[in-house]
């Protein structure tokens, strides 16, 4: 518990000290973003209803930069055979990058809100309440495997292709649950359908959030 | 006297080559010894397996006789500096200190003897021989009861190896020391071994260390 | 063989015996002979890898890894034979080659998830990270596959209600076992040749070599 606090605060504190990187891959999401809109044309109507799904797919995307950097800060000069040597618990390895990864990546979603509410010219229907809560819900998804998965690929040739490869398949739940609960929050939800997409987003979460922190001892030290 | 390494018929391999083989090994608990011995003959994968950091695929390694986590009580100064590229050298000796739960007050000083005080840019802007100065740092800090330095030499200037040795004199446990460097390694150890196609040639005092090594060089002909 | 002639006895029994009326998709629909059999045996494929992943990691022998390679290989050739068939039946069924139905989709998916098992087994050249990281990555995977299929069916659903013995009319119940069968003991030997190759191979590669004889040791003059 104590190492999860200590690993995140000290991931943290390397991006804060790597705040350059940090702004270009905020730029790679606003770029992925408004790629987007110019794929669909000025069509306001398409771009409401898709508002969700660009958020989304444009965090994604960026999501495997952000793991790949993760995971490389540990290996590059050998910080991780430090830790391991240390000796840091693994478990509290696994949910401190976890955990930092879910942070940053919520801040991407932060960041790339106000952006969707100007280009697709969604209004705030729902509560706000419902898209944080989606927003951590679906970043945590997205951060638990993600960081399982960076630490298999860091040290492989072709980790750019693996890492999505491996993970895009495997969050496909979390994009269809988190692209419709945001949706729903976005621009009403008149069928009260919210509850069962989150919940999808919520039994993900435990699912992975479980089986990566114990999977992920074997591959560390591998 | 107690033991801190004992290796029984140690092996590890990669592919069909065995990069260390048949190797027996104690270390008593403040002895210093010096691993010798031509490029690729082993002593870097040696000192991973003492660290834990690799399972040997052969034999029984026992480490301080098996009554604690080895990992508690050694450290690893391997050729990568294993610290963080984006934070100076305090930076990173204080979230390390943090993480080994070690106490933070001493880093000054060890910054001090390995000459890196006043270095506030990150790492990443490091030369060679200041990331070496910067591994042993990390070294210095843990003040581990097994101490294992894969070539603490490399890439230092004459004033690089003298902080260096003494700071290596300073290590409160034992230490282990793989370099080719034996003009200058050798003076710090009691014991020395020589391996070849990672296997033990010879095992004497350190002082004899030299004397073996040209040995080796004459028996393949290149001196 | 007995698997093959089985396939072929249950083919010949469905195809030519039956009553085409039995039929309410006419001629196309007796793929079913081939294509449910070829779900049940890959699906079956897919829990093999599973248990054996477990048991690579459990107890890093070369046999279960061995077993994973060849379940994996045989569950991805059936997954995509799958697919090929369920196209071949869509496009006269319902008009198109593809459709968003949750079994389609979820089957879609495993493709590629499975199909990276055995991309990370190529990239890594040291068998005991080979071994751990692709168990890991068919674990996870194949934990996938229920939630998967939950939340595709969530997103979207048209497609036939599962083919079991029990939703299919009576006089093609023993053909479709037979078929299974077939499929099932063809499978099981595609696993076992291809095991046999695995094992080959990863026993050159950790079967301990010889080791080298011992040195004499070296004369150093006083």
């Amino acid at each position: 518990m104590n190492t999860m606090l200590q690993i995140l605060q000290k991931d943290l504190f390397i991006e804060w000290r790597a705040r350059s990187r940090t702004i270009s891959l905020i730029s790679f999401a606003y770029t992925i973003l408004l790629l987007f809109s110019f794929a669909v044309g000025p069509n306001a109507v398409a771009m409401r209803q898709h508002a969700a799904a660009y958020l989304w797919l444009s965090i994604l995307l960026s999501s495997t930069l952000l793991l790949d950097r993760s995971m490389r800060i540990e290996i590059e000069a050998g910080a991780l055979h430090t830790l391991l040597l240390a000796p840091v618990s693994k478990a509290g390895l696994f949910y401190g990058k976890a955990l930092a990864n879910t942070f940053q990546l919520m801040v991407l979603a932060g960041i790339s809100i106000p952006l969707i509410y100007v280009i697709c010219d969604a209004t705030l229907v729902e509560s706000a309440g419902w898209l944080i809560l989606t927003a951590i819900l679906g970043t945590a998804g997205l951060a638990a495997p993600g960081t399982l998965y960076s630490a298999m690929t860091a040290r492989m040739t072709g980790k750019q292709l693996l890492l999505p490869l491996l993970l895009f398949p495997l969050v496909v739940p979390v994009i269809v649950a988190a692209v419709k609960a945001t949706t729903l929050a976005m621009l009403g939800d008149p069928m009260d359908q919210i509850g069962a997409w989150l919940t999808l987003l919520i039994c993900f979460d435990l699912v992975y959030w479980s089986l990566c922190g114990v999977l992920f001892g074997r591959v560390i030290e591998a | 006297m107690s033991s801190v390494v004992q290796a029984q018929g140690i092996g590890r391999r990669f592919g069909r080559r065995w990069a260390v083989a048949r190797l027996d090994l104690v270390v008593g608990a403040n002895e210093r010894l010096l691993v010798i011995g031509p490029n690729g003959c082993g002593k870097t994968t040696l000192l991973r397996i003492l660290s834990t950091l690799s399972v040997p695929d052969q034999g029984t390694l026992t480490l301080f006789e098996g009554k604690s986590n080895p990992r508690e009580n050694l450290a690893l100064m391997a050729h990568e500096p294993g610290v963080y590229e984006d934070l100076s050298a305090t930076d990173n000796l204080r979230v390390i200190a943090q993480l080994a739960s070690k106490s933070t007050t001493s880093i000054p000083d060890i910054l001090e003897s390995v000459g890196l005080e006043d270095r506030s840019e990150p790492v990443s802007t490091y030369s060679a021989g200041m990331r070496r100065r910067l591994a042993l740092a990390v070294l210095l800090l843990q003040q581990p009861k097994l101490a294992l330095l894969d070539e603490p030499f490399a890439q230092m200037d004459p004033a690089g190896i003298a902080q260096v040795s003494t700071s290596i004199l300073e290590l409160p446990g034992a230490v282990i020391i793989a370099s080719h460097q034996v003009q200058h390694a050798a003076p710090l150890c009691t014991r020395a071994i020589l391996m070849d196609e990672g296997q033990i040639r010879w095992q004497g005092p350190a002082s004899k260390a030299e004397a073996a090594w040209r040995a080796l060089h004459v028996e393949r002909g290149e001196l | 063989m007995l698997g093959l002639g089985l396939l072929v006895w249950a083919h010949y029994a469905g195809l030519v015996h039956e009553e085409t009326s039995e039929f309410m998709m006419g001629d196309v629909g007796r793929i079913l002979y081939a294509h449910v059999p070829t779900a049940w045996n890959g699906l079956l494929t897919y829990l093999v890898a599973f248990i054996a992943a477990v048991g690579a990691l459990a107890t890093s022998k070369k046999g279960w890894d061995a077993l994973v390679e060849a379940s994996v290989e045989v569950g991805v050739l059936l997954n995509v034979l799958l697919l090929i068939q369920g196209s071949l039946w869509a496009k006269p069924t319902w008009g198109v080659w593809w459709d968003w139905d949750p079994r389609l989709t979820t089957s879609a998916i495993m493709v590629v998830a499975f199909g990276v098992v055995l991309a990370l087994r190529q990239s890594i050249q040291e068998p005991g990270r080979r071994l751990t990281i692709s168990s890991v990555a068919t674990i996870v995977a194949f934990i996938n596959v229920p939630i998967v299929y939950m939340s595709v069916k969530w997103w979207r659903t048209l497609h036939q209600d599962f083919s079991t013995p029990e939703t299919v009319d009576a006089t093609l119940k023993l053909p479709l076992r037979v078929a299974a069968f077939g499929m099932l003991f063809i499978g099981i030997f595609f696993v076992v040749a291809r095991w046999r190759i695995a094992m080959r191979r990863l026993s050159r590669e950790m079967d301990a070599p010889e080791l080298p004889d011992a040195p004499k040791p070296l004369t150093v003059e006083a």
